[in-house]
């Protein structure tokens, strides 16, 4: 028996609530339809500015047509199973709690500093061990980047503690 | 054609997008897309022709680059390269990595020259037939664009329309533009512009690559040594040069169509060129044959795929959506009255994509060695430094901290997306093409006075229906004649 049969008996095996293809169907459609009930609340406008149809309504088409389309990708999942994904390393969970920290840094202390935070612990959990490797990529570079883009751009970055020392507020 | 770029600081402009593109191109997971929606914010600082320029070589150049690791490593730089790993890895494998990077070096060149001719006299073309679209064609050619997603090559024909309508949906997000009511804006008063088209293709292409490679950190790759890249020989030529020919008018073809690009078009190439091959059981051990046909058509769909954008506004791929928004940004509104109004900034285009194309062929030929070296920065270095230009780059577009935060929403979006088999370009020529359908499908309501049998009244958006249905069928037929 090769990988691939072996893969699609062992998610015919599994309750139908465990297997990917409910799982996504179901966060597709639970999603969507929080959405085409949100639009229930847009305002109405009347007839003589409506320009065609109420601005609820195109949306309101596009959810029931995604909808639909996944009710159908779901039944014919029931025919042919996907393959089962592999199991996410840890650290790909790793990568997504920098993400996390990222916006917590740059929201409460600094842009710059969440930005070389984030890049030293992505690189240190992809393996970088080496000092000087994490320097470059945590201060050499986004130094570099942060001088090309306030001189040549002309962009002012957000406040915040570092920031602020450089811009002398 | 080459009277605008008569400047030292176009020319400059012109070198840098090709090398930059090689670049991107050769690195695994960025690509002309990805690399030009991170400079898009840098070219705020040109003029919009030295804008345009910059990015059509990188696309043209990116195109190319995704062959070099396609040959050398067995995994394609871009999308576009898939079907070149098919037989350029086995010939490097064979110890003639030389001879494979130079055929593909040499049909990717004549492909790219080919779709700028088909660019230059097809263009006008279409322009002076848009003259005669109204609303209605435009909402029924738009659909038709969206329908076109359905055979776009990358996952499941019904997924992918389920990516497109998501697109749209996105597009809707903001005031609405006719009667200015909040949609989907939950009292943040920055959304009400919408969401930007930018932080959303980097987000969906770079951050979720990234978040890809963290899975594939023990990935180990075998590279095929590389001494030199040799011009293909005559007996080489003489194989090919058909499938060269065919495959340039395929992917020319294949760009035209709106929505398709050089993905769809190298492995239609590809399997035509094995198809029409003397030696079809070559094909998948090391066919120079199957390279050419590969890369010539993946080449020839950069100069289709500018057709429809320049001469209707409706993107012929990813990478072109961006160069899309890229003209948007700069003032520039293609379409039919462009090529009335500024005949000299197509010119520009035009010539700056014919010379990008001898450029890398310039580069392809005497720097793979070199090129095919930055694979091996480490990725534990690489997405870093990109996660740091892509922030500072989305951050400095409004400089609003809400698209940091949308782009890396996308990015969390487009990998469970891939994991599960959804691509991310349906998304992405949906968000380009939501305004369009919508805008478009309402004012239509309104000459016809809310009547949608009148829709059928009128012979070319019947023929765009027709069309759009094709399109919806073919992927299914294609399936069972698969099987």
């Amino acid at each position: 028996m090769n990988n691939v049969q072996k893969q699609k008996r062992a998610n015919k095996s599994l309750p139908f609530f465990f297997k990917d293809e409910f799982k996504v169907s179901f966060i597709i459609i639970f999603v969507s339809t929080i959405l085409l009930i949100s639009t229930f609340t847009f305002d109405i406008v009347p007839p003589i500015l409506n320009r065609g149809i109420q601005p609820a309504t195109f949306p309101k088409a596009l959810l029931v047509i995604i909808i639909s389309l996944t009710l159908v990708v779901f039944y014919l999942s029931i025919k042919k199973p996907w393959k089962i994904e592999k199991k996410l390393p840890r650290t790909f969970f790793l990568t997504l709690l920098n993400f996390i920290l990222f916006v917590i840094v740059s929201k409460t202390l600094d842009f710059f500093l969440a930005i070389a935070l984030l890049s030293v612990l992505v690189s240190y959990f992809w393996g970088e061990r080496r000092i000087l490797y994490l320097i470059l990529v945590s201060i050499i570079f986004p130094i570099i980047v942060f001088i090309f883009f306030e001189t040549i751009l002309g962009l002012r970055f957000p406040p915040g503690i570092i920031t602020n020392i450089y811009y002398q507020v | 054609m080459f009277a605008p770029l008569v400047s030292s600081k176009l020319m400059i402009v012109l070198v840098f997008g090709t090398l930059f593109g090689l670049i991107l191109g050769v690195l695994p997971g960025l690509g002309p897309t990805t690399g030009g929606a991170l400079i898009l914010p840098f070219t705020m600082t040109l003029d919009p022709l030295s804008a345009i320029v910059l990015l059509t070589a990188i696309y043209c150049a990116g195109t190319y680059g995704g062959a070099i690791t396609a040959i050398l490593i067995n995994t394609p730089g871009t999308p576009a390269a898939a079907a070149t790993c098919l037989d350029g890895y086995p010939l490097a494998q064979k110890g003639e990595a030389g001879r494979a990077l130079g055929m593909a070096t040499v049909s990717s060149t004549i492909g790219g020259i080919f779709s700028v001719i088909v660019l230059v006299f097809f263009a006008p073309l279409l322009a002076q037939l848009a003259y005669e679209f109204g609303q209605p064609e435009y909402f029924a050619l738009a659909i038709f664009g969206l329908t076109m997603l359905a055979s776009i090559g990358e996952g499941s024909p019904i997924k992918n329309l389920i990516a497109g309508a998501f697109g749209i949906l996105i597009s809707t997000i903001g005031k609405d533009f006719m009667t200015s009511i909040d949609r989907f804006t939950y009292g943040i008063n920055e959304l009400s512009v919408g969401i930007g088209f930018i932080p959303v293709v980097v987000g969906l292409f770079a951050i979720s690559e990234m978040l890809t490679q963290s899975t594939l950190l023990d990935q180990i790759f075998k590279r095929v040594a590389l001494k030199a890249v040799k011009l293909p020989s005559l007996l080489d030529y003489k194989k090919t040069w058909k499938t060269i020919l065919r495959s340039s008018g395929i992917g020319s073809f294949i760009g035209v169509l709106p929505a398709e690009g050089g993905t769809v078009a190298s492995l239609i190439g590809y399997s035509e060129a094995k198809r029409w091959s003397k030696n079809p059981k070559e094909f998948g051990k090391g066919s120079v044959e199957g390279i050419a046909g590969a890369e010539a058509a993946n080449n020839a769909a950069t100069g289709g795929a500018m057709v429809p954008t320049l001469a209707l506004g409706i993107p012929g791929s990813a990478t072109t959506a961006v160069i899309l928004t890229g003209l948007i940004i700069h003032g520039v509104r293609p379409g039919p009255d462009l090529f009335r109004e500024q005949p000299e900034f197509l010119y520009g285009i035009f010539g700056s994509m014919l010379i990008a194309n001898i450029l890398f062929f310039v580069f392809g030929f005497f720097g793979a060695k070199i090129f095919a070296r930055i694979t091996l920065v480490p990725n534990k270095l690489l997405w870093p430094m990109i996660f740091t230009v892509s922030v500072c780059g989305i951050y400095s577009l409004n400089q609003s901290m809400l698209d940091v935060w949308i782009m890396l929403l996308f990015g969390v979006i487009g990998f469970f997306m891939r994991r599960y088999g959804f691509s991310v370009v349906p998304v992405i020529i949906g968000l380009i093409l939501g305004e369009l359908v919508e805008g478009t499908l309402r004012q239509s309501l309104v000459i016809f006075e809310g009547n949608w049998l009148q829709f059928l009244t009128r012979p070319i958006v019947v023929m765009f229906f027709v069309l759009s249905l094709i399109a919806l069928i073919f992927p299914l037929i294609r399936k069972k004649k698969t099987r």
